[in-house]
């Protein structure tokens, strides 16, 4: 795989038109949305069950920008991350899980984020 | 323009092709169109299009659509239309219409073709952008065509250019994110009876644009005045408009009541009709400008400060005379009138802005709400942008001040008789805001959404509190602009299109066997093969002492299937599933259940292992999908280093299920070339053979408990397997059963199934499952089990349940509880579980059900009672297995 695709031309986009790292610019409809990016999941041993219950059930809300996580799935059915606002639905960039997230197209959204 | 007969309310009136029903109606003196809706007072027409509150008429012909203001609807050869109190009626045939979509791209979409989005458009094509403009009437010119006037031969090559596609008869009815915006063209109703029907009535565009222009223009609006809904009171600009333009001859004499210059252009306009105008009442201490300086110079009388306060009508409940009132000396005075012209102002369009969340401007000087905020993709035009072209100078007025018997009768919303009496009680209850007086009024709920009256609310809102309407905003709109027939949302989806239909390899065969089908998810299953002369109940029986005593078949293709291929396919399922999978030797199967990480049980199947690196899961017919995706998505963010493939299968194999003690000996005449003995083939075990030299892999599963053999084979070879069974059957008297017959076996047996035996709040211990929860490994869900919530005693288990009437099937669904016992803090009788699957048991002669209920495991024998409606039923607590619990049939 590509992994250079993961950074697209694209300048700024909403919420209609998501880009998919391997389709292009898509409409929402063939999309589902799968919650903040980045949460890995946690040995599920080593944690206390409050640990575990934040795992999972407590994901990211904030106002404005979030990276989340997508799957392009009535395309090629893979999924991807995206920075996406919360408040505005403009779209950032895309990027492949694994690879290293671009940085945020503005402030990252602060309020009731996860404490 | 040709001359066309047309019907309303079963009488023939004539009118001129392509012109508003409206206006021809009127010029035949059909003033008054309806009773209103609540308060059942007389209406007449009242405005020029989609704002018009009271002329709603329903077509008779063709798709018979109802709520259609007559102010709309084009004259037409063959059109046929009744009024309408407020309420339509749905048509009692299919709409037969056509209706389609389509989408399109494009660099600017201009929506409003009058002169200002005419300008914006060309604009555009200059600067070498493609562009799309898009108009709610038949012809361009917006303002221009309410003059009778012509389109200038410049514009009219504005719209010839090559690089810009202008639809006629097509609103914008929503704008989205993105500048998406969805219109509704009409393109068919407006040719009558020369429309072809292949012609699709409706096309809904979904256009996205780089840039969008909004040019909307802008609605006229009335004031707040005592009886202000009689026949007769019109907006001045539609009264001006019916007059000059179409030649409406039936009115004589007229009192027009402004609070802006437009009043007089009107007014000008009806005197030169040769009507009488009484008088210009004109709100504002004085006016100046053109318009002023012409009606003054044509001679009509203008009184300033003055205003209508009260109206009276004639023996039929048309307009009759006005009262004025002097704003400062409060004197008022009678003049006779049957048309009285009301300017009270523009309201711009503001409804498209509002929809993506535009919050419009409040302007005294336009006395209007405006948008005039641009950005690089999204731009305002003309009136909402506040060009408003003359020379107005309005004044912020809404009426005049009333008492409470005036208040009563001056209306606001003249589609649902809401009055200022409605409004000041709304305020006195304690509600400012106006989106709390709209929802407690009803105002601006009706078919035209408050495109007239949401801004008389406003005023009168600001006129009660001493607010400015800067202070109180408008009302949030929201799509759809204007009313659009579901038909037109279909489009060509609906019928046998709708939804795609799948059906197995078997299907022909089922139907010729005259079986009833069921719907699971889009899939037709056959759910009982009926005898001549069987109801269901017997079928079902029937077919149940046949899988139980002799042999039966069933179609069991439409389990999910997902072929599992890779070096690390054992592993991966050991993580997903709650038991071993890595240990199953090859050519074996295994009956999984998998979990979400939360610990709920969320799809089961068998899955058997075809070689080292290689499964085939089947899932649960509806479940396939989903667990594909579950599958999937672990792979690609959690486990990409695992070499799994999965996919997706269901199509490739049929499944013919042979249950039956008497199964092995009819399929022994039909494979040969293995052993099909107990101790050669046993349970859970799966083998290649062929028939009639077809490939089949035959596997030992049952689910329904029986001694039975599913037999697999390419999707295009079923047929002739299934027939080759049938005639080789009919010795065993061969019975082909269907889903019901399924559900009955498998819930004899105690086998659940995931959506209707569980809720999504149950783990595998509360299924009394704990023996398929591996202690070795970790899994999916492993680490919830040890939550606090779900290993407390209380929680809801499977049980079974066997009522005391041995024939009373218990309603699934139906709430078991237990009755003077276990009160709540209010001291009645809580539940204590429901019944998930119930049927009669042919076997035990008996009938019995599937229940979830508290502690359930911990009440073995304990009697319940379950309310159904007066009648209270009571059942026994029992094990989930009603049948062989020690498996020997299934294993034999």
């Amino acid at each position: 795989m590509n992994m250079e695709r993961a950074e697209l031309p694209i300048k700024s986009y909403f919420m209609l038109h998501i880009p998919c790292p391997h389709c292009g610019l898509r409409n929402e409809t063939e999309f589902h949305y799968g919650a903040e990016a980045g949460v890995a999941y946690p040995d599920p041993n080593t944690l206390t069950d409050s640990e575990w219950a934040k795992y999972l059930h407590i994901r990211a809300n904030p106002k404005g920008w979030l990276a989340e996580r997508w799957v392009h799935f009535a395309g090629c059915g893979r999924w991807f991350n995206l920075w996406r606002n919360t408040v505005t639905h403009e779209i950032g960039p895309a990027y492949l899980p694994f690879t290293t997230q671009p940085k945020s197209p503005g402030n990252i959204g602060q309020e009731g984020s996860r404490a | 323009m040709s001359e066309v007969s047309f019907s309303f309310d079963d009488k023939l009136y004539m009118g001129h092709q392509g012109e508003p029903m409206a206006a021809a109606l009127l010029r035949s003196g059909v003033l008054s169109i309806t009773n209103s809706t609540y308060h059942g007072r007389p209406r007449g027409i009242v405005g020029l299009g989609v704002e018009e509150p009271n002329a709603l008429v329903q077509l008779v012909s063709g798709t018979q659509e109802s709520i259609l203001p007559a102010t709309v609807i084009e004259v037409a050869d063959g059109l046929n239309a009744r009024s309408l109190t407020g309420i339509g009626a749905l048509p009692e045939l299919p709409d037969e219409a056509r209706y389609d979509k389509t989408n399109r791209y494009v660099d600017t979409l201009v929506i409003g073709a009058g002169v200002a989005g005419i300008m914006s458009a060309d604009e555009h094509v200059r600067a070498g952008r493609e562009v799309v403009l898009i108009d709610d009437q038949p012809k361009a010119g917006g303002y221009l065509r309410h003059l009778g006037q012509e389109l200038p031969s410049a514009m009219r090559d504005i719209l010839a250019h090559g690089n810009l596609t202008y639809i006629n008869r097509c609103t914008a009815v929503g704008l989205y994110d993105q500048n998406y915006v969805v219109a509704i063209e009409r393109r068919s109703d407006h040719l009558g009876n020369s429309a072809s029907d292949k012609r699709a009535r409706i096309r809904v565009w979904h256009i996205r644009a780089d840039q969008v222009v909004l040019a909307p223009g802008a609605f006229q609006r009335s004031l707040i005045f005592a009886n202000n809904d009689r026949p007769g009171i019109m907006l001045s600009h539609a009264a001006a408009t019916y007059v000059a333009v179409h030649g409406v001859r039936i009115f004589s004499r007229a009192a027009v009541v402004t609070i802006d210059n437009q009043g007089y252009r009107d007014a000008l306009r009806l005197h030169n009709a040769g009507i009488q105008v009484q008088g210009i009442f004109d709100a504002r201490p004085k006016a100046g400008g053109p318009s002023v300086d012409a009606a003054k110079a044509a001679g009509i009388p203008v009184r300033f400060r003055s205003t209508v306060l009260n109206t009276a009508s004639n023996a039929e409940g048309a307009l009759h005379s006005v009262l004025i009132q002097d704003l400062d000396t409060k004197e008022t005075f009678q003049t006779a009138a049957d048309l009285l012209a009301v300017s009270g102002g523009w309201t711009p369009i503001v409804d498209l802005a509002t929809h993506i969340g535009i919050k419009p401007q409040w302007s005294s000087e336009h006395a209007a709400f405006l948008v005039s905020q641009s950005t690089d993709r999204l731009r305002t035009a003309g009136m909402l942008a506040g060009d408003f072209g003359g020379d107005d100078d309005p004044l912020v007025f809404f009426g005049p001040a009333l008492d409470s018997e005036q208040a009563r009768k001056a209306y606001i919303d003249l589609q649902r008789d809401t009055t200022l009496h409605d409004m000041r009680r709304a305020v006195g209850a304690g509600l400012h805001s106006i989106e709390h007086i709209k929802r407690y009024t009803t105002i601006g709920t009706a078919h035209d959404q408050g495109k007239t009256s949401g801004m008389l609310t406003i005023g009168a809102l600001c006129q009660q509190e001493g607010l400015s309407p800067a202070d109180v905003g408008t009302l949030s709109f929201r799509p759809p602009y204007v009313p659009v027939p579901f038909a037109a949302l279909a489009g060509r989806e609906r019928g046998l299109l709708s939804d795609p239909i799948r059906i197995t390899s078997l299907h022909q065969w089922h139907v010729e066997a005259g079986a009833i089908f069921e719907d699971v998810g889009q899939w037709k299953r056959p759910w009982y093969f009926p005898k001549p002369g069987e109801r269901m109940d017997d079928a079902v029986r029937r077919e149940c002492v046949a899988a139980r005593e002799g042999v039966a078949v069933m179609d069991a293709s439409t389990l999910g299937k997902i072929d599992i291929q890779g070096p690390d396919a054992a592993v991966f399922l050991d993580r997903i599933y709650t038991n071993m999978f890595s240990t199953l030797p090859e050519g074996q199967c295994r009956y999984g259940l998998m979990c979400k990480a939360d610990g709920i049980v969320f799809d089961d199947g068998v899955t058997t292992r075809l070689g080292k690196n290689h499964f085939l899961m089947t899932t649960t017919t509806g479940g396939a999908a989903r667990v594909l995706a579950w599958l999937e998505e672990w792979l690609q963010t959690e486990w990409p280093d695992l070499k799994v493939y999965c996919t997706s299968v269901t199509e490739h194999s049929s499944t013919i299920a042979l249950v039956g003690p008497k199964s092995r000996q009819l399929l022994k005449e039909l494979v040969k070339d293995i052993d099909l003995s107990k101790d050669a083939f046993p349970f859970m075990h799966s083998r290649e053979a062929t028939i009639d030299g077809i490939p089949v892999r035959i596997a030992r599963i049952s689910f329904s408990g029986e001694l039975a053999f599913e037999i697999n084979v390419a999707w295009g070879h079923a047929r002739h397997i299934w027939e080759r069974l049938w005639a080789l059957g009919r010795p065993y008297d061969l019975t082909a059963y269907g889903t019901e017959t399924m559900h009955v076996l498998r819930a004899e047996k105690g086998y659940i199934i995931v959506g209707q035996d569980t809720d999504g709040t149950q783990t595998p211990y509360d299924l009394n499952m704990s023996w398929v929860v591996s202690k070795k490994k970790e899994f999916i869900g492993r680490r919830s089990f040890q939550l606090p919530y779900l290993k407390a005693t209380g929680r809801q288990q499977l049980v079974g349940l066997l009522p005391e009437n041995t024939d009373e099937v218990i309603p699934e669904g139906a709430y078991i509880t237990v009755l003077n016992a276990h009160p709540d803090e209010h001291g009645k009788t809580r539940h204590t579980g429901f019944v998930t699957s119930s049927y009669y048991s042919p076997t035990l002669r008996h009938a019995f059900a599937l229940a979830l209920v508290a502690d359930g495991l911990n009440r073995m024998g304990e009697v319940v009672d379950v309310p159904i409606g007066k009648k209270v039923l009571r059942a026994t607590i029992c094990d989930a297995v009603f049948i062989d619990k020690e498996n020997i049939r299934r294993d034999s």
